[in-house]
Protein backbone atom coordinates (compact mmCIF):
# COMPACT_ATOMS: atom_id res chain seq x y z
CA UNK A 1 0.00 0.00 0.00
CA UNK A 2 2.55 2.25 0.76
CA UNK A 3 6.37 1.57 -0.08
CA UNK A 4 8.95 4.26 1.07
CA UNK A 5 12.35 4.13 -0.83
CA UNK A 6 15.64 5.47 0.10
CA UNK A 7 14.37 8.71 1.37
CA UNK A 8 16.73 11.42 2.46
CA UNK A 9 15.55 14.66 3.98
CA UNK A 10 17.62 16.80 4.79
CA UNK A 11 16.37 20.47 6.62
CA UNK A 12 18.91 23.67 5.96
CA UNK A 13 18.83 26.50 8.45
CA UNK A 14 21.12 29.32 8.79
CA UNK A 15 22.35 27.20 12.16
CA UNK A 16 23.24 24.56 10.08
CA UNK A 17 22.00 21.10 8.49
CA UNK A 18 19.89 18.75 10.33
CA UNK A 19 19.46 15.23 8.39
CA UNK A 20 15.80 14.55 9.65
CA UNK A 21 15.68 11.47 7.40
CA UNK A 22 18.56 9.20 6.30
CA UNK A 23 18.10 6.62 3.79
CA UNK A 24 14.83 5.11 5.17
CA UNK A 25 12.84 2.64 3.57
CA UNK A 26 9.33 1.17 4.75
CA UNK A 27 6.67 -1.37 3.60
CA UNK A 28 3.44 -1.43 4.87
CA UNK A 29 0.81 -3.84 3.92
CA UNK A 30 -2.69 -2.57 2.95
CA UNK A 31 -5.09 -3.03 5.78
CA UNK A 32 -2.72 -2.82 8.33
CA UNK A 33 -1.74 -1.21 11.13
CA UNK A 34 1.69 0.17 10.90
CA UNK A 35 3.05 1.98 14.22
CA UNK A 36 6.24 4.18 14.27
CA UNK A 37 7.83 5.21 17.27
CA UNK A 38 10.92 7.66 18.13
CA UNK A 39 11.63 9.88 20.58
CA UNK A 40 11.01 13.91 19.44
CA UNK A 41 13.47 14.72 16.48
CA UNK A 42 13.84 11.29 15.60
CA UNK A 43 12.30 11.54 12.31
CA UNK A 44 8.91 10.42 12.83
CA UNK A 45 7.16 13.16 12.29
CA UNK A 46 8.90 13.90 8.59
CA UNK A 47 8.81 10.17 7.65
CA UNK A 48 4.69 10.43 7.40
CA UNK A 49 4.60 13.61 6.49
CA UNK A 50 7.38 12.64 3.51
CA UNK A 51 3.29 9.95 2.79
CA UNK A 52 1.35 12.64 1.61
CA UNK A 53 4.22 15.29 0.65
CA UNK A 54 3.80 17.81 3.33
CA UNK A 55 7.21 17.31 3.36
CA UNK A 56 9.24 16.79 0.16
CA UNK A 57 12.14 14.72 0.60
CA UNK A 58 15.46 15.68 -1.02
CA UNK A 59 15.50 12.09 -2.41
CA UNK A 60 13.78 9.15 -3.26
CA UNK A 61 10.93 7.25 -4.21
CA UNK A 62 7.39 6.84 -2.42
CA UNK A 63 4.49 4.20 -4.22
CA UNK A 64 0.66 5.02 -2.44
CA UNK A 65 -1.47 2.38 -3.66
CA UNK A 66 0.36 1.58 -7.18
CA UNK A 67 0.93 5.50 -7.68
CA UNK A 68 5.07 5.89 -7.80
CA UNK A 69 6.32 8.86 -7.12
CA UNK A 70 10.52 9.63 -7.78
CA UNK A 71 11.35 12.17 -5.80
CA UNK A 72 15.10 14.15 -7.17
CA UNK A 73 16.07 17.42 -5.25
CA UNK A 74 13.05 18.25 -4.06
CA UNK A 75 11.42 17.80 -7.06
CA UNK A 76 8.29 15.20 -7.47
CA UNK A 77 8.04 13.14 -10.31
CA UNK A 78 5.28 10.63 -11.57
CA UNK A 79 6.40 7.29 -12.49
CA UNK A 80 3.72 5.52 -14.86
CA UNK A 81 4.30 2.87 -17.56
CA UNK A 82 8.36 3.51 -17.10
CA UNK A 83 7.79 7.44 -18.28
CA UNK A 84 8.75 9.93 -15.50
CA UNK A 85 6.65 13.08 -15.57
CA UNK A 86 6.57 16.31 -13.29
CA UNK A 87 3.72 15.87 -11.17
CA UNK A 88 1.63 19.34 -11.25
CA UNK A 89 0.57 20.86 -8.07
CA UNK A 90 -3.11 20.06 -8.76
CA UNK A 91 -2.01 16.26 -8.84
CA UNK A 92 -0.35 16.47 -5.61
CA UNK A 93 -3.57 18.69 -4.09
CA UNK A 94 -5.85 15.30 -5.37
CA UNK A 95 -3.16 12.74 -4.01
CA UNK A 96 -2.86 14.71 -0.76
CA UNK A 97 -6.93 14.16 -0.40
CA UNK A 98 -7.12 11.08 -0.77
CA UNK A 99 -4.92 10.54 1.93
CA UNK A 100 -6.56 10.99 5.51
CA UNK A 101 -4.47 12.76 8.10
CA UNK A 102 -4.98 13.62 12.28
CA UNK A 103 -2.82 15.56 14.31
CA UNK A 104 -2.12 15.71 17.91
CA UNK A 105 -3.90 19.41 18.19
CA UNK A 106 -6.29 18.39 15.97
CA UNK A 107 -6.38 21.20 14.02
CA UNK A 108 -10.08 21.96 13.34
CA UNK A 109 -11.13 25.32 12.43
CA UNK A 110 -12.24 27.44 15.08
CA UNK A 111 -14.93 29.30 13.31
CA UNK A 112 -16.75 26.38 11.63
CA UNK A 113 -19.10 24.01 13.82
CA UNK A 114 -18.78 20.39 13.63
CA UNK A 115 -20.46 20.20 10.37
CA UNK A 116 -18.63 22.34 8.33
CA UNK A 117 -15.11 20.84 9.42
CA UNK A 118 -15.96 17.51 8.28
CA UNK A 119 -17.78 19.05 5.33
CA UNK A 120 -14.75 20.55 4.66
CA UNK A 121 -12.94 17.97 2.24
CA UNK A 122 -15.98 17.57 0.38
CA UNK A 123 -16.69 21.04 -0.32
CA UNK A 124 -15.66 22.54 -3.87
CA UNK A 125 -15.16 19.08 -5.22
CA UNK A 126 -18.16 18.92 -7.31
CA UNK A 127 -20.29 17.10 -4.71
CA UNK A 128 -24.06 18.31 -4.38
CA UNK A 129 -25.09 20.11 -1.36
CA UNK A 130 -27.07 16.85 -0.85
CA UNK A 131 -24.37 14.46 -0.96
CA UNK A 132 -22.32 16.83 1.35
CA UNK A 133 -24.92 16.61 3.82
CA UNK A 134 -25.80 12.82 3.65
CA UNK A 135 -21.92 11.52 3.98
CA UNK A 136 -21.29 14.19 6.80
CA UNK A 137 -24.34 12.68 8.91
CA UNK A 138 -22.67 9.37 7.98
CA UNK A 139 -19.35 10.27 9.17
CA UNK A 140 -20.86 11.53 12.20
CA UNK A 141 -22.09 8.01 12.92
CA UNK A 142 -19.42 6.31 12.19
CA UNK A 143 -17.69 8.62 14.53
CA UNK A 144 -20.42 8.47 17.40
CA UNK A 145 -20.94 11.88 17.46
CA UNK A 146 -24.49 13.15 15.58
CA UNK A 147 -25.85 15.08 18.96
CA UNK A 148 -22.81 17.38 18.39
CA UNK A 149 -23.27 18.47 14.98
CA UNK A 150 -23.71 22.16 15.20
CA UNK A 151 -21.27 22.61 17.94
CA UNK A 152 -18.08 24.66 17.98
CA UNK A 153 -14.73 23.36 18.31
CA UNK A 154 -14.41 25.41 21.82
CA UNK A 155 -17.85 23.20 23.05
CA UNK A 156 -16.05 19.98 22.92
CA UNK A 157 -13.74 17.66 24.66
CA UNK A 158 -10.40 16.73 23.55
CA UNK A 159 -12.09 13.22 22.84
CA UNK A 160 -14.78 14.49 20.75
CA UNK A 161 -12.41 16.80 19.24
CA UNK A 162 -10.08 13.99 17.79
CA UNK A 163 -13.52 12.34 16.82
CA UNK A 164 -14.27 15.32 14.32
CA UNK A 165 -10.85 15.32 13.14
CA UNK A 166 -11.48 11.57 12.34
CA UNK A 167 -14.33 12.47 10.32
CA UNK A 168 -12.99 14.74 8.85
CA UNK A 169 -10.25 12.65 7.30
CA UNK A 170 -12.51 9.96 6.61
CA UNK A 171 -14.50 11.98 4.34
CA UNK A 172 -13.27 11.38 1.10
CA UNK A 173 -13.16 7.59 1.61
CA UNK A 174 -9.30 7.57 2.01
CA UNK A 175 -7.41 3.90 1.60
CA UNK A 176 -4.88 5.96 3.99
CA UNK A 177 -4.90 7.59 6.80
CA UNK A 178 -2.19 9.06 8.99
CA UNK A 179 -2.35 9.89 12.61
CA UNK A 180 0.33 11.95 14.13
CA UNK A 181 0.30 11.81 17.88
CA UNK A 182 -2.75 11.45 18.09
CA UNK A 183 -3.85 11.16 20.94
CA UNK A 184 -0.71 12.37 22.69
CA UNK A 185 -2.92 15.32 24.14
CA UNK A 186 -5.95 13.62 25.58
CA UNK A 187 -6.22 12.01 28.92
CA UNK A 188 -6.30 8.19 29.34
CA UNK A 189 -9.81 7.92 28.73
CA UNK A 190 -10.23 9.77 25.96
CA UNK A 191 -7.14 7.79 24.48
CA UNK A 192 -8.62 4.83 24.96
CA UNK A 193 -11.55 5.36 23.19
CA UNK A 194 -9.89 6.74 20.00
CA UNK A 195 -7.63 3.85 20.23
CA UNK A 196 -10.46 1.93 20.26
CA UNK A 197 -12.18 3.88 17.42
CA UNK A 198 -8.96 3.87 15.26
CA UNK A 199 -9.17 -0.29 15.31
CA UNK A 200 -12.58 -0.28 14.44
CA UNK A 201 -12.47 1.45 11.26
CA UNK A 202 -9.39 -0.10 10.67
CA UNK A 203 -11.76 -3.61 10.53
CA UNK A 204 -15.34 -1.98 9.12
CA UNK A 205 -13.50 0.12 6.19
CA UNK A 206 -10.36 -1.69 6.01
CA UNK A 207 -8.37 1.21 5.88
CA UNK A 208 -4.72 1.23 6.36
CA UNK A 209 -2.97 3.76 9.19
CA UNK A 210 0.14 4.64 10.16
CA UNK A 211 0.12 5.68 13.47
CA UNK A 212 3.21 7.77 15.00
CA UNK A 213 3.65 7.82 18.69
CA UNK A 214 6.31 8.15 21.74
CA UNK A 215 4.13 6.20 23.25
CA UNK A 216 4.59 2.07 23.69
CA UNK A 217 1.66 1.48 24.86
CA UNK A 218 -0.39 3.18 21.56
CA UNK A 219 1.34 0.29 19.61
CA UNK A 220 0.93 -2.41 21.77
CA UNK A 221 -2.85 -1.91 21.79
CA UNK A 222 -3.45 -1.09 17.71
CA UNK A 223 -0.32 -1.75 15.36
CA UNK A 224 0.26 -5.16 13.67
CA UNK A 225 3.63 -4.10 12.70
CA UNK A 226 5.67 -0.90 14.30
CA UNK A 227 8.98 0.62 13.44
CA UNK A 228 11.81 2.16 16.00
CA UNK A 229 13.42 5.28 14.44
CA UNK A 230 16.37 7.01 15.82
CA UNK A 231 18.16 9.58 14.43
CA UNK A 232 16.24 9.89 11.21
CA UNK A 233 17.04 6.01 10.83
CA UNK A 234 14.80 3.14 11.45
CA UNK A 235 16.74 0.82 13.85
CA UNK A 236 14.19 -1.37 14.38
CA UNK A 237 11.60 -2.98 12.48
CA UNK A 238 8.82 -5.86 12.43
CA UNK A 239 5.89 -7.43 13.81
CA UNK A 240 4.69 -5.72 17.42
CA UNK A 241 4.74 -9.07 19.39
CA UNK A 242 8.20 -10.37 18.39
CA UNK A 243 9.52 -6.51 18.93
CA UNK A 244 8.00 -6.65 22.53
CA UNK A 245 8.87 -10.33 22.98
CA UNK A 246 12.67 -9.80 21.98
CA UNK A 247 13.91 -6.21 21.44
CA UNK A 248 16.91 -6.05 20.01
CA UNK A 249 18.04 -2.31 20.13
CA UNK A 250 19.19 -0.39 22.91
CA UNK A 251 16.58 2.24 22.31
CA UNK A 252 13.73 -0.89 21.53
CA UNK A 253 13.87 -1.93 25.09
CA UNK A 254 14.15 1.27 26.31
CA UNK A 255 10.29 1.49 24.45
CA UNK A 256 9.42 -1.82 25.93
CA UNK A 257 10.43 -1.14 29.58
CA UNK A 258 8.42 1.75 29.02
CA UNK A 259 4.92 0.28 29.88
CA UNK A 260 6.22 -2.75 31.30
CA UNK A 261 6.94 -2.71 35.18
CA UNK A 262 9.85 -5.30 34.56
CA UNK A 263 12.39 -2.79 34.19
CA UNK A 264 11.67 -1.76 37.97
CA UNK A 265 13.65 -4.41 39.00
CA UNK A 266 16.81 -2.89 37.69
CA UNK A 267 16.06 0.08 39.53
CA UNK A 268 15.94 -1.87 42.86
CA UNK A 269 19.62 -3.91 42.58
CA UNK A 270 20.35 -0.02 41.94
CA UNK A 271 19.00 0.68 44.88
CA UNK A 272 20.36 -2.02 47.28
CA UNK A 273 16.79 -3.11 47.84
CA UNK A 274 16.52 -5.83 50.24
CA UNK A 275 13.41 -7.48 48.14
CA UNK A 276 16.33 -8.20 45.83
CA UNK A 277 18.92 -9.10 47.72
CA UNK A 278 20.39 -12.32 47.82
CA UNK A 279 21.96 -13.90 50.98
CA UNK A 280 24.99 -15.65 50.38
CA UNK A 281 24.59 -19.06 48.90
CA UNK A 282 20.90 -18.75 49.79
CA UNK A 283 19.13 -17.77 46.40
CA UNK A 284 19.31 -16.21 42.75
CA UNK A 285 17.76 -13.79 40.98
CA UNK A 286 16.43 -14.36 37.17
CA UNK A 287 14.22 -12.90 35.16
CA UNK A 288 11.64 -14.99 33.66
CA UNK A 289 10.34 -14.27 29.68
CA UNK A 290 7.13 -16.96 28.83
CA UNK A 291 6.21 -15.84 25.06
CA UNK A 292 3.03 -17.45 23.41
CA UNK A 293 4.96 -20.46 22.74
CA UNK A 294 4.76 -21.14 26.88
CA UNK A 295 1.14 -22.54 27.37
CA UNK A 296 2.37 -25.23 30.71
CA UNK A 297 2.19 -24.10 34.05
CA UNK A 298 5.96 -24.43 34.13
CA UNK A 299 6.60 -22.48 37.32
CA UNK A 300 4.84 -25.22 39.65
CA UNK A 301 5.95 -27.92 37.98
CA UNK A 302 9.42 -26.75 38.12
CA UNK A 303 9.31 -26.41 41.53
CA UNK A 304 7.87 -30.03 42.42
CA UNK A 305 10.25 -31.83 39.94
CA UNK A 306 13.67 -30.06 41.47
CA UNK A 307 12.66 -29.31 45.03
CA UNK A 308 13.44 -25.84 44.30
CA UNK A 309 10.99 -22.15 45.55
CA UNK A 310 10.27 -19.47 43.53
CA UNK A 311 9.77 -16.47 45.60
CA UNK A 312 8.30 -13.82 42.62
CA UNK A 313 9.18 -10.41 43.45
CA UNK A 314 7.32 -9.13 39.85
CA UNK A 315 5.78 -10.24 37.34
CA UNK A 316 3.71 -8.81 34.63
CA UNK A 317 1.82 -9.98 31.63
CA UNK A 318 1.08 -7.87 28.29
CA UNK A 319 -1.34 -8.51 25.84
CA UNK A 320 -0.38 -7.58 22.51
CA UNK A 321 -3.36 -7.59 20.05
CA UNK A 322 -4.76 -11.11 20.70
CA UNK A 323 -1.21 -12.84 22.34
CA UNK A 324 0.18 -12.31 25.53
CA UNK A 325 3.76 -12.65 26.73
CA UNK A 326 4.54 -12.64 30.16
CA UNK A 327 7.64 -11.73 32.42
CA UNK A 328 8.64 -12.44 36.12
CA UNK A 329 11.78 -11.69 38.28
CA UNK A 330 11.99 -14.45 40.69
CA UNK A 331 14.57 -15.57 43.64
CA UNK A 332 15.46 -18.96 43.67
CA UNK A 333 15.88 -20.92 46.45
CA UNK A 334 17.38 -24.47 47.17
CA UNK A 335 20.53 -26.03 46.29
CA UNK A 336 22.46 -25.10 44.17
CA UNK A 337 22.84 -28.11 42.01
CA UNK A 338 18.99 -28.06 42.05
CA UNK A 339 18.66 -24.47 40.67
CA UNK A 340 20.70 -25.39 38.15
CA UNK A 341 18.68 -28.07 36.82
CA UNK A 342 15.45 -26.09 36.93
CA UNK A 343 17.01 -23.31 34.95
CA UNK A 344 17.94 -25.69 32.14
CA UNK A 345 14.56 -27.21 32.18
CA UNK A 346 12.69 -23.59 32.19
CA UNK A 347 15.27 -23.28 29.08
CA UNK A 348 14.05 -26.35 27.44
CA UNK A 349 10.31 -25.29 28.11
CA UNK A 350 11.15 -22.06 25.72
CA UNK A 351 10.93 -19.87 28.81
CA UNK A 352 13.85 -17.62 28.40
CA UNK A 353 15.92 -16.91 31.03
CA UNK A 354 17.83 -14.15 32.18
CA UNK A 355 20.28 -14.02 35.34
CA UNK A 356 19.54 -10.70 36.96
CA UNK B 1 -33.45 72.05 19.87
CA UNK B 2 -32.35 74.96 18.16
CA UNK B 3 -32.37 77.12 21.70
CA UNK B 4 -30.31 74.97 23.01
CA UNK B 5 -27.83 74.44 20.11
CA UNK B 6 -27.90 78.56 20.29
CA UNK B 7 -27.05 78.58 24.17
CA UNK B 8 -24.47 76.06 24.24
CA UNK B 9 -22.79 76.65 20.57
CA UNK B 10 -24.18 79.60 19.13
CA UNK B 11 -21.17 79.58 16.52
CA UNK B 12 -22.12 76.26 14.98
CA UNK B 13 -25.92 77.30 15.03
CA UNK B 14 -24.33 80.05 12.91
CA UNK B 15 -22.33 78.09 10.52
CA UNK B 16 -24.51 75.46 10.48
CA UNK B 17 -25.16 74.83 6.88
CA UNK B 18 -21.08 74.43 6.85
CA UNK B 19 -20.77 72.35 9.72
CA UNK B 20 -23.12 69.86 8.33
CA UNK B 21 -21.15 69.74 4.84
CA UNK B 22 -17.94 69.28 7.11
CA UNK B 23 -19.67 66.60 8.33
CA UNK B 24 -20.61 64.87 4.84
CA UNK B 25 -16.85 65.81 3.64
CA UNK B 26 -15.31 63.74 6.56
CA UNK B 27 -17.74 60.74 6.05
CA UNK B 28 -16.55 60.34 2.41
CA UNK B 29 -12.81 61.37 2.97
CA UNK B 30 -13.47 58.30 5.49
CA UNK B 31 -15.74 55.76 4.02
CA UNK B 32 -14.07 56.30 0.05
CA UNK B 33 -10.36 55.75 1.35
CA UNK B 34 -11.54 53.20 4.06
CA UNK B 35 -13.19 51.11 1.43
CA UNK B 36 -10.31 51.00 -0.84
CA UNK B 37 -7.71 50.66 1.78
CA UNK B 38 -9.54 47.73 3.37
CA UNK B 39 -9.64 45.48 0.15
CA UNK B 40 -5.64 46.72 -0.69
CA UNK B 41 -4.60 46.48 2.66
CA UNK B 42 -6.22 42.44 2.68
CA UNK B 43 -4.38 42.17 -0.39
CA UNK B 44 -0.98 43.29 1.08
CA UNK B 45 -1.21 41.32 4.45
CA UNK B 46 -2.34 37.93 2.65
CA UNK B 47 0.54 38.55 -0.20
CA UNK B 48 3.10 39.57 2.72
CA UNK B 49 1.42 36.39 4.93
CA UNK B 50 1.88 33.74 2.00
CA UNK B 51 5.25 34.93 0.37
CA UNK B 52 7.11 35.27 3.73
CA UNK B 53 9.53 32.49 4.80
CA UNK B 54 7.85 29.82 5.74
CA UNK B 55 4.92 30.66 4.02
CA UNK B 56 3.04 28.58 1.61
CA UNK B 57 4.21 30.46 -1.04
CA UNK B 58 7.30 31.83 -0.32
CA UNK B 59 8.89 34.12 -2.53
CA UNK B 60 11.69 36.33 -0.89
CA UNK B 61 11.90 39.24 -3.52
CA UNK B 62 8.17 39.99 -3.68
CA UNK B 63 8.14 39.60 0.06
CA UNK B 64 10.90 42.11 0.69
CA UNK B 65 9.65 44.77 -2.10
CA UNK B 66 6.01 45.06 -0.30
CA UNK B 67 7.89 44.79 3.22
CA UNK B 68 10.26 47.70 2.08
CA UNK B 69 7.12 49.82 0.45
CA UNK B 70 5.82 49.44 3.79
CA UNK B 71 8.55 50.72 6.11
CA UNK B 72 9.35 53.41 3.72
CA UNK B 73 5.49 55.01 3.77
CA UNK B 74 4.64 54.19 7.54
CA UNK B 75 7.88 56.18 8.56
CA UNK B 76 6.72 58.90 6.82
CA UNK B 77 4.64 61.78 9.27
CA UNK B 78 1.19 61.98 7.17
CA UNK B 79 1.22 65.84 6.81
CA UNK B 80 4.93 65.21 5.55
CA UNK B 81 3.34 62.45 3.38
CA UNK B 82 0.20 65.16 2.10
CA UNK B 83 2.72 67.23 0.36
CA UNK B 84 5.04 64.84 -1.05
CA UNK B 85 1.99 62.85 -2.90
CA UNK B 86 0.50 66.16 -4.63
CA UNK B 87 2.30 65.96 -7.96
CA UNK B 88 1.29 62.52 -7.92
CA UNK B 89 -2.56 62.76 -6.52
CA UNK B 90 -2.34 65.56 -8.93
CA UNK B 91 -1.50 63.30 -12.02
CA UNK B 92 -4.36 60.62 -11.14
CA UNK B 93 -7.04 62.49 -10.02
CA UNK B 94 -6.48 65.97 -11.58
CA UNK B 95 -6.70 67.99 -8.23
CA UNK B 96 -4.75 68.10 -5.12
CA UNK B 97 -7.39 69.59 -2.74
CA UNK B 98 -10.93 69.08 -1.83
CA UNK B 99 -12.43 65.82 -1.13
CA UNK B 100 -10.79 64.30 -4.34
CA UNK B 101 -7.66 65.38 -3.84
CA UNK B 102 -6.99 63.83 -0.22
CA UNK B 103 -8.67 60.30 -1.53
CA UNK B 104 -4.82 59.22 -2.63
CA UNK B 105 -2.61 60.50 0.67
CA UNK B 106 -5.04 58.78 2.87
CA UNK B 107 -5.08 55.57 0.95
CA UNK B 108 -1.08 56.01 0.94
CA UNK B 109 -1.31 56.61 5.22
CA UNK B 110 -3.58 53.80 5.74
CA UNK B 111 -2.81 50.99 3.45
CA UNK B 112 1.12 50.37 5.18
CA UNK B 113 -0.55 50.10 8.35
CA UNK B 114 -3.18 48.06 7.48
CA UNK B 115 -1.47 45.39 5.78
CA UNK B 116 0.87 45.26 8.58
CA UNK B 117 -1.81 44.66 11.41
CA UNK B 118 -3.80 42.46 8.54
CA UNK B 119 -0.38 40.34 8.35
CA UNK B 120 0.04 39.93 12.52
CA UNK B 121 -3.91 38.96 12.57
CA UNK B 122 -2.82 36.17 10.04
CA UNK B 123 0.34 35.06 11.17
CA UNK B 124 -2.23 34.25 14.54
CA UNK B 125 -3.82 31.41 12.40
CA UNK B 126 -2.07 28.15 14.13
CA UNK B 127 0.45 26.71 11.18
CA UNK B 128 -1.40 23.74 12.00
CA UNK B 129 -4.55 24.29 10.44
CA UNK B 130 -3.09 25.45 7.79
CA UNK B 131 -0.84 21.95 7.62
CA UNK B 132 -4.45 20.09 8.01
CA UNK B 133 -6.00 22.05 4.94
CA UNK B 134 -2.37 21.24 2.56
CA UNK B 135 -2.97 17.41 3.90
CA UNK B 136 -6.86 17.55 2.64
CA UNK B 137 -5.51 19.05 -0.61
CA UNK B 138 -6.37 22.52 -0.37
CA UNK B 139 -4.82 25.05 -2.94
CA UNK B 140 -3.71 28.34 -2.25
CA UNK B 141 -6.77 29.55 -2.63
CA UNK B 142 -8.32 27.70 -0.35
CA UNK B 143 -5.82 28.43 2.38
CA UNK B 144 -6.04 31.65 2.14
CA UNK B 145 -10.11 32.15 2.01
CA UNK B 146 -11.13 29.38 3.45
CA UNK B 147 -8.54 29.27 6.71
CA UNK B 148 -6.50 31.99 6.64
CA UNK B 149 -9.37 34.89 6.41
CA UNK B 150 -11.92 32.67 7.65
CA UNK B 151 -10.38 31.63 10.97
CA UNK B 152 -8.78 35.26 11.03
CA UNK B 153 -12.15 37.29 11.07
CA UNK B 154 -12.53 38.30 14.59
CA UNK B 155 -8.80 39.28 14.63
CA UNK B 156 -9.43 41.23 11.37
CA UNK B 157 -12.42 43.48 12.78
CA UNK B 158 -9.99 44.09 15.87
CA UNK B 159 -7.66 45.27 13.23
CA UNK B 160 -9.91 46.96 10.87
CA UNK B 161 -11.30 49.12 14.21
CA UNK B 162 -8.10 50.38 15.04
CA UNK B 163 -7.23 51.30 11.42
CA UNK B 164 -10.74 53.36 10.81
CA UNK B 165 -10.09 55.44 14.08
CA UNK B 166 -6.56 56.03 13.00
CA UNK B 167 -7.90 56.94 9.65
CA UNK B 168 -10.89 58.84 11.30
CA UNK B 169 -7.55 61.52 12.74
CA UNK B 170 -6.21 61.62 9.27
CA UNK B 171 -9.21 62.96 7.96
CA UNK B 172 -8.49 65.69 10.30
CA UNK B 173 -5.08 66.15 9.42
CA UNK B 174 -5.91 66.27 5.45
CA UNK B 175 -8.57 68.74 6.08
CA UNK B 176 -6.15 71.09 7.26
CA UNK B 177 -4.42 71.05 3.80
CA UNK B 178 -7.54 71.94 2.06
CA UNK B 179 -9.45 68.31 1.80
CA UNK B 180 -12.45 70.24 4.00
CA UNK B 181 -14.09 67.93 6.63
CA UNK B 182 -14.23 68.39 10.53
CA UNK B 183 -10.93 69.29 10.56
CA UNK B 184 -10.28 72.15 8.34
CA UNK B 185 -13.75 73.40 10.01
CA UNK B 186 -12.63 72.93 13.52
CA UNK B 187 -8.92 75.26 12.37
CA UNK B 188 -10.73 77.37 9.80
CA UNK B 189 -13.78 78.69 11.79
CA UNK B 190 -12.98 77.24 15.56
CA UNK B 191 -9.30 78.12 15.83
CA UNK B 192 -8.86 80.46 13.54
CA UNK B 193 -12.47 83.03 13.96
CA UNK B 194 -11.88 82.82 17.92
CA UNK B 195 -15.35 80.27 18.36
CA UNK B 196 -13.84 78.03 21.14
CA UNK B 197 -17.80 76.35 21.18
CA UNK B 198 -16.80 75.64 17.34
CA UNK B 199 -13.61 73.41 18.20
CA UNK B 200 -15.53 71.93 21.50
CA UNK B 201 -18.44 70.29 19.34
CA UNK B 202 -16.23 69.17 16.59
CA UNK B 203 -13.95 67.07 19.51
CA UNK B 204 -17.25 65.47 20.63
CA UNK B 205 -18.72 64.75 17.47
CA UNK B 206 -15.82 62.90 16.59
CA UNK B 207 -15.29 61.28 19.88
CA UNK B 208 -18.92 59.79 19.34
CA UNK B 209 -17.92 58.77 15.70
CA UNK B 210 -14.71 56.81 17.55
CA UNK B 211 -16.91 55.43 20.30
CA UNK B 212 -19.17 54.28 17.32
CA UNK B 213 -16.73 52.41 15.00
CA UNK B 214 -14.87 51.02 18.41
CA UNK B 215 -18.72 49.61 19.76
CA UNK B 216 -19.15 48.19 15.77
CA UNK B 217 -16.05 46.76 15.37
CA UNK B 218 -15.64 44.75 19.31
CA UNK B 219 -19.06 43.52 18.91
CA UNK B 220 -18.26 41.92 15.32
CA UNK B 221 -14.94 40.89 17.17
CA UNK B 222 -17.02 39.57 20.04
CA UNK B 223 -19.74 37.41 17.76
CA UNK B 224 -16.78 35.82 15.40
CA UNK B 225 -14.36 34.46 18.11
CA UNK B 226 -14.73 30.62 17.78
CA UNK B 227 -18.18 30.93 15.83
CA UNK B 228 -19.59 32.25 12.64
CA UNK B 229 -21.66 35.15 13.01
CA UNK B 230 -24.58 33.77 11.82
CA UNK B 231 -25.54 30.43 12.99
CA UNK B 232 -26.33 27.69 10.72
CA UNK B 233 -28.38 25.12 12.14
CA UNK B 234 -27.68 21.64 10.49
CA UNK B 235 -30.62 18.85 10.87
CA UNK B 236 -29.94 15.24 9.76
CA UNK B 237 -33.39 14.87 8.02
CA UNK B 238 -33.50 18.26 5.56
CA UNK B 239 -31.08 20.53 4.30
Amino acid sequence: MIEIENVTKIFRTKAGTVEALKDVSLKIEKGETYGVIGYSGAGKSTLVRCINFLETPDIGAVTIDGTRIEIDNEKLFLVKDGEKTRLSEKSLNKLRSSIGMIFQHFNLLDRSNVFDNIAYPLKYTGKSKKEIHDRVFELLELVGLESKVNAYPCELSGGQKQRVAIARALANNPKILLSDEATSALDPDATESILNLLKDLNKKLGVTIVVITHEMGVIKSICDRVAVMEKGKVVEEGRVYDIFSNPKQPITRKFVNSTSSLSKVDELVKKDSPLVKSQAGESRLYRLVFDKSVNNPVISEVSRKFNVDFNIILANVEAIGDQTIGAMIVKLSGEDKAIDAALTYLSATKVRVEAV
Amino acid sequence: MENFIKTVAPNIWAYRTRFIQSLLDTWSLFLIPGIISFILGIFFGVVLTITKKGGIKQNTVIFRIIDTIINIFRAIPFVILLIFLIPFTRLIVGTAIGVRGAVIPLIFGTVPFFSRQVETALANVSPGKIEAARAMGSGIFGLIFRVYLHEAVPELARVTTITAISLVGLTTMAGAVGAGGIGSFAINYGQGQGHPDIVNVCVVVLLVAVCIIQAIGSFVAKKTTNRTFIHKIYKKDNI
